[in-house]
């Protein structure tokens, strides 16, 4: 039974009328709804008057299509939900590191990114804070060792620290603490005029300009009540698959490298590239900057770079096609990739994961089915899935997300609708509204959440990216597993730490 | 085995012949910003601050910026990414001794700190087959005590300050600093926040400046050529 307000991805609802329970109600929607199988899309703090936060909880009913908004009035703490809601854990570590509210209970209360709270409600004093602090979990004994890596690491890769407990080969445990790429993002998203919250929205994961400013761009859009022509919101479909299908290849060949096959990499290192350079003819950059902004996109598709464009797709496929049947296929690529990471369906559920890492364990989890919205409402793109939950599934699931990709372009770009390509934002936000707009980003869900003030103005802007959602799987797909697999292991998930660490 | 190495002899070499081909930047390409009508006394162009945005250009008054083609961007002072008639004096290479350590070998560790991931997605891309940066004598390192210099990414926010210090110190000498991006040079878009920071610090002397949000790879390539004396020619107009 649902106690929040109903909403769907995109639409703007009066923020006065998502409920605001008694706290031990609110734990208890939210407990029953994830037991049900609902999903935490967000949960997060806003300053609510005097030494006072709201908690607000979005929850996704996906079978149904169906989002729900609820939301409980807290001081200086409150009943963690964790310990019964595991899939809470690191929103629950956000929320006090942010808002310094304290969940009570929570069994892992450590910085998420080591900042001080910069959400905090007026009259609270901030707690002292110290950037270096971090309390590491560590397990005693006279044959186990520890590994330490990072933040610095030995290649061109983004900033973050994981330490191993490890007896000889296994690990037993892995802690992965990160916050290294912090930048303050939704404070900025909070207090930077909108010209400028584009520029930081294309920014927030530099290899997903498209999904984080096509949410950014849905939130707005919500809250304007903007209309896209059909063209734009195609247009806005083909770059997001263009983002994916290039993704999606560089996973692939990444995971190539990793494992030695040369071959593979190279193919689709080069692939990867072409599709790169396709975002760059339509809209001027390699990730597609400048393209989608509010109302529409800023550059038009004319006929004839639609058809080379798809000319040039079709030569990827082919390309990818042959370089796909030889790795896959490979006896050797895949007795090295079976059984790495595993996860499982009902761990896959307690973490709450996204995207490929959820459907690689047989969860049928996608925005772009399960909320769809511009073009996906009407060009349905079926969701691929794998069984075993290991590096392997991970890597079939990107194969046939490329594929499909692929045939979703082809099909679009040469039947692009009429249309304007942009319409007009009006200058002013509905005022006091909350909307949620989601996207199927190549990692899995992203997710704005904004609410207004009482002029229009932003008043939170809530960002979460799949990454924080699957760093989770990471930690908990390594123990068992051999230390000299993590490079492997970590590279079938490929996260954000930028994502993650806003 | 026999089929992989016919697909390998049918598919031929991926490499971009670069320096020297043409590499055909599409019309939509945002190279080097220029300003109409350029000349002295009028507004100042900072390349470090820009971001390459469209919405750059169309915050200004109807054709007073506009984006060319020009992929070449990089400087060797941060005073050079400024001007006012849209010439870009091209780097200076390195001379006498650093020359002749590096402009044949360059080990460089990259140390990323406080960005989005896109400036490093394209350092990634010059090692793959198109632009195989390797066969200049240029590779990343997995340690500081292997390193001729240091790649910095990102606005060297508070949380990354230290450990960008500690590499930039662990690097014998003589050592060179790269700021590669809009946020490595001065914070890039997040410049007015305070969790960010804006560049590499004072401390740490830059030798080469890469302008972008993120700069093409082609721009990064041309940038370190330039700086190991491996291109050379003049200076470079404002329709490139």
């Amino acid at each position: 039974m649902r106690v929040g307000l109903g909403l769907r991805n995109r639409r703007a609802v009066p923020w006065p009328a998502v409920p605001c329970l008694a706290v031990q109600e609110f734990r208890r929607a939210v407990i029953d709804a994830t037991g049900a199988g609902g999903r935490v899309v967000s949960l997060f703090g806003l300053p609510d008057g005097p030494r006072e936060t709201r908690l607000v909880a979005i929850l996704a009913d996906d079978a149904r299509g169906e989002l729900d908004a609820l939301s409980a009035r807290v001081s200086l703490g409150y009943p963690a939900l964790t310990p019964e809601c595991p899939q809470t854990h690191l929103f629950e570590r956000e929320i006090a590191e942010q808002c310094g509210v304290v969940p009570e209970g929570h069994p892992w209360l450590k910085p998420v990114r080591r900042h001080p709270p910069d959400h905090l409600p007026p009259g609270v004093a901030p707690r002292p804070f110290d950037r270096e602090a971090y309390p590491f979990f560590r397990i005693a004994g006279d044959e186990l060792h520890e590994v330490g890596v990072g933040p610095v690491h030995a290649g061109v890769i983004e900033p973050g620290h994981f330490r191993f407990q490890a007896h000889g080969e296994e690990v037993l445990f892995l802690e992965i603490v990160l916050g290294y790429q912090h930048r303050g993002v939704e404070r900025l998203l909070e207090s930077e005029p909108a010209a400028r919250g584009v520029l930081i929205a294309e920014s927030i994961a530099g290899d997903s300009v498209i999904g984080h400013v096509e949410a950014w761009c849905g939130a707005l859009e919500a809250l304007a009540r903007v209309r896209k022509s059909p063209r734009a919101q195609a247009v806005r479909g083909c770059a997001l698959e263009l983002e994916r299908l290039a993704s999606h290849l560089g996973d692939v060949g990444a995971i190539a490298g990793d494992i030695a096959y040369a071959p593979a990499a190279a193919t689709l290192g080069r692939l990867r590239g072409e599709c790169l350079n396709l975002l760059m003819l339509l809209s001027g950059n390699r990730f597609g900057r400048g393209l989608v902004r509010p109302g529409g996109v800023a550059f038009d598709v004319p006929d004839d770079m639609a058809a080379a464009s798809v000319a040039r797709l079709e030569r990827v496929r082919a390309e990818f096609d042959r370089a796909a049947d030889d790795f896959f296929a490979n006896d050797s690529v895949q007795g090295r990739l079976d059984g790495v990471g595993v996860l499982t369906a009902s761990g896959c559920a307690d973490l709450g994961l996204v995207g490929p890492t959820a459907r690689a364990c047989a969860v049928p989890r996608d925005v772009r089915t399960d909320h769809p919205w511009g073009v996906y409402r009407y060009a349905h793109i079926p969701t691929a899935t794998a069984q075993a939950g290991d590096a392997s599934a991970r890597a079939v699931v990107r194969q046939l997300e490329i594929i499909r990709s692929l045939e979703f372009l082809i099909e679009q770009l040469p039947a692009l609708p009429r249309g304007a390509p942009r319409a007009a934002l009006p200058d002013r936000l509905a005022p006091d509204e909350l909307t949620v707009a989601l996207v199927e980003g190549w990692r899995g869900e992203i997710a704005h959440v904004v609410v207004t003030d009482a002029t229009g103005g932003i008043r939170r802007w809530k960002v979460t990216d799949p990454s924080f959602h699957n760093w989770s799987a990471l930690a908990a797909a390594m123990p068992g597993g051999a230390i000299s697999d993590f490079p492997l292991c970590n590279k079938s998930f490929n996260l954000s730490y930028a994502g993650h660490d806003l | 085995m026999l089929r992989r190495l016919w697909e390998r002899l049918r598919h031929g070499a991926d490499t971009l012949p670069y320096p020297g081909g043409t590499p055909g930047f599409p019309e939509r390409f945002r190279g080097r910003p220029v300003l109409d009508p350029a000349g002295a006394g009028g507004p100042a162009l900072d390349l470090g601050a820009c971001l390459f945005s469209p919405d750059e250009a169309t915050a200004c008054p109807e054709g007073a910026l506009r984006f060319t083609t020009e992929h070449r961007l990089a400087s060797r002072t941060r005073e050079g990414l400024v001007t006012a008639t849209g010439e870009l004096p091209s780097p200076a290479a390195l001379q006498g001794r650093a020359r002749r350590l590096f402009g044949r070998s360059l080990r460089l560790r990259s140390v990323v700190a406080g960005s989005c991931g896109g400036c490093e997605a394209e350092l990634v891309a010059l090692g793959n087959v198109v632009f195989d940066m390797a066969r200049f004598g240029v590779q990343f390192v997995a340690s500081p005590r292997h390193a001729d210099g240091i790649v910095v990414t990102g606005t060297v926010n508070p949380n990354m300050r230290a450990a960008l210090e500690k590499t930039y110190e662990a690097v014998p000498d003589p050592r060179l600093v790269i700021a590669v991006g809009a946020c490595a040079i001065g914070g890039g878009p997040f410049r007015a926040g305070p969790e960010a920071g804006t560049g590499v610090p004072a401390g740490i002397p830059v030798d080469l400046y890469i302008p972008g949000c993120p700069p093409h790879p082609l721009t990064i390539l041309d940038g370190l050529l330039r700086l190991l004396g491996r291109i050379e020619d003049g200076t470079r107009g404002p329709r490139g």
